[in-house]
């Protein structure tokens, strides 16, 4: 394979690992604060004030 | 209830099967070592893995040969946590007294040099201090926590019938021929990753039964939810096992002996071994104990966690930028440099996640202050949650190349490591320990909350005697040996530094017996607790057992 040496695998990992990073946040930052999350996250954030007792 | 109530007939059950079966063949495997190993330290591995399969193959046959104890086929496992809960106890103080040993060893080289016993080496206890309280103390602590929570926030007993207490075995057979074989000079020589391709095969073995466990109830869970403590622990096993089979991917010299090649050589070796340090304090040390805090802070404190949406992405932020920050382990040298400062980069950018996990637990206190004053449990977690703001700033500064080229190889860094074990890992461990006992066995409340006031205060000035001279020691260290005089030629000689340093060595060690103490006065408690304290009020669990029957 004589295009994939070294210097090329880095400049494709370089530049793309940019863009995914950058993706990987937004798609984070979305999920967090997409308005119809919010009433589960609210639920979820007292998840351990609720479970006490057996199952 | 008569004994015979206890059990029911055991039913054909896959876990009884299979698990008593690996027992048995790691039993037969230990049985051929140690009968033909030409490698004397080999032969007593093999007899101490083979006592451990007893053990293991006894406690099957104590607790499932007259049926299915009764424990099992109701409510939450809470036997195996206490299990937990005990080990943690056991090799926290035997690991923070292998460290306090070593710290003599630094501080008196004269008196606690033992020639003829080759075994007290620092060079053999050094690795036992550090994998007893990071992987015998802290794993134990999250094996019992996680089985704890993932239970509670998923309202479902733990998947598997016996497979959490082969996971709770087999993990503390690994420490056992673990810390056994370095005292015996085995060793990959890898650091935090010592134990060699044996118990490297059967650590692999046990985490698989650790994941499914915890995969399993996660699964069956009753919670629409999967609550963000669970999805911390979950990064932990998942992570912990890539890291420790690629940095592990090694060929034993032979079946029959000790010593294994790392696949690995130079410099990709060393980055292997870094990406794998890092990860094990950025995936053992941080997010598995960062699922501790997401559940035992809100709970104790009786507040809801202050932002969901802050954790969310600070767990994905967190897990994302982790993985990348390990080549700050390995500034100025033969890796090559963009490598270096993508460390140093990711590692800079950290700083925000791990501040906004530290503002997230302290700011759950938002409305109940008070509860710092008057509950030393809660104040020891708060603490926890500082030390962790403060190792996670100290580090990105430290990653920096300029400021690294003087805290490299010094004692700035040994002060790093521990303001983040016993201020963070340390205190959130005991702030949950405190917690589960009087859950797990029934209490009103703890024994004394004097004693842990006792306890709170004595090991704090021990950290604070640890890190602060720690730091002046390595920064000292550091300067000296840059230093050069009018002539061009190095201003100090190495044993200048040594003999620099020692005051601030016995002072660490000093700070090593309190923080001791401290753990020594929580292990009596808890004892007293569980043995003396009242019994909880029992209404909503007689109600609950009463239903069941
Ligand atoms: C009584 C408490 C403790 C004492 C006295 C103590 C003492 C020491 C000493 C003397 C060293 C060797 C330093 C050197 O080589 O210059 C060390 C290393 C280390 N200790 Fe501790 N320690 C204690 C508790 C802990 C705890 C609770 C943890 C983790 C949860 C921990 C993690 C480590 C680690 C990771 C290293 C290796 C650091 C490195 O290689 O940079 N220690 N400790
Ligand atoms: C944002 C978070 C952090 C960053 C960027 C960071 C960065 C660093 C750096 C630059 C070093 C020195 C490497 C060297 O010169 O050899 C180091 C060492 C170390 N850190 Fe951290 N640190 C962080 C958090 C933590 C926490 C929370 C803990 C413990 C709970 C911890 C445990 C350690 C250990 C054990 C070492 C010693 C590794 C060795 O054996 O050489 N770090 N860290």
């Amino acid at each position: 394979m004589e295009g994939l040496d070294y210097e090329t695998v880095l400049a494709f990992c370089q530049s793309w690992s940019v863009v995914y990073f950058s993706l990987m946040f937004a798609v984070a930052i979305a999920y967090a604060l997409w308005p119809s999350n919010q009433k589960g996250f609210r639920e979820a954030a007292a998840l351990p004030l609720q479970d006490d007792g057996d199952i | 209830m008569t004994a015979a109530a206890n059990t029911s007939p055991a039913p054909w059950r896959a876990d009884l099967f299979i698990l008593p079966l690996i027992v048995a063949l790691g039993a037969l495997a230990a049985l051929i070592e140690a009968a033909r190993s030409p490698d004397p330290a080999m032969v007593i591995q093999a007899w101490t893995f083979l006592a451990c399969m007893i053990a293991i193959g006894a406690f099957y046959l104590k607790t499932y040969g007259g049926g299915i104890p009764l424990e099992e086929r109701e409510g939450y496992a809470n036997n195996v946590v206490k299990a937990g809960v005990i080990a943690s106890m056991f090799w926290g103080i035997a690991g923070m007294l292998v460290g306090l040993i070593i710290a003599l060893q630094l501080s008196f080289p004269n008196l606690f040099y033992f020639p003829d016993w080759a075994w007290t080496n620092f060079g053999r206890m050094r690795p036992l201090h550090t994998s007893a309280v990071i992987f015998a103390f802290g794993g134990n602590v999250l094996i019992a926590t996680s089985f704890y929570v993932v239970q509670r926030t998923s309202r479902a007993r733990l998947f598997g019938g016996s497979l959490p207490w082969f996971v709770f075995w087999g993990y503390n057979t690994f420490i056992v021929l673990a810390g056994t074989g370095y005292l015996l000079g085995v060793t990959e020589g890898r650091e935090y990753a010592e134990p060699e391709w044996y118990a490297d095969l059967w650590l692999t073995v046990v985490w698989v039964g650790y994941l499914l466990t915890f995969l399993g109830t996660i699964i069956k869970r009753k919670e629409p939810h999967i609550y963000v403590a669970n999805w911390f622990y979950l990064a932990f096993i998942a992570t912990i096992a890539m890291l420790h089979i690629v940095n592990n991917l090694s060929i034993p010299v032979s079946p029959l002996e000790t010593k294994s090649v790392s696949l690995f050589s130079g410099v990709q070796d060393a980055l292997t071994q870094w990406w794998y340090g890092h990860n094990a304090v950025g995936f053992f040390l941080t997010a598995g104990f960062l699922g501790i805090m997401y559940y035992f802070i809100p709970k104790r404190a009786e507040r809801p966690v202050y932002s969901y949406r802050l954790s969310i992405v600070h767990f994905w932020t967190l897990i994302f930028i982790y993985i990348w920050a390990g080549p700050h382990h390995l500034l100025y040298t033969a890796l090559p440099d963009w490598a270096q400062t993508l460390g140093m980069t990711f590692s800079v950018i950290l700083w925000m996640p791990s501040w906004g996990g530290m503002i997230n637990g302290l700011m759950t206190l938002s409305g109940a202050w008070d509860k710092l004053r008057t509950d030393p449990v809660i104040r020891m977690l708060v603490v926890s949650v500082a030390f962790y703001g403060m190792s996670t700033f100290e580090g990105p500064v430290m990653s920096v190349r300029t400021v690294n080229a003087l805290s490299h190889y010094t004692n700035w860094t040994i002060g790093h490591v521990h303001s983040g074990a016993l201020g963070w890992v340390g205190y959130v461990s005991f702030g949950a320990l405190y917690c589960l006992v009087p859950w797990l066995w029934k209490k009103k409340a703890l024994f004394s909350n004097a004693l842990v006031e006792w306890h709170f205060w004595i090991s704090t000035l021990g950290i604070v005697l640890y890190i602060t001279s720690m730091w002046v020691a390595g920064i000292m260290q550091g300067l000296m040996w840059r230093a050069y005089n009018d002539f061009g030629f190095l201003e100090y000689s190495f044993v200048e530094t040594v003999v620099a340093m020692h005051p601030y060595y016995i002072i660490r060690a000093l700070g090593g017996l309190m923080y001791l103490t401290g753990v020594l006065i929580m292990a009596y408690n808890l004892w007293r607790t569980v043995k003396d304290a009242p019994a909880e009020a029992a209404v909503p669990a007689n109600l609950v057992a009463a239903e069941a029957v």
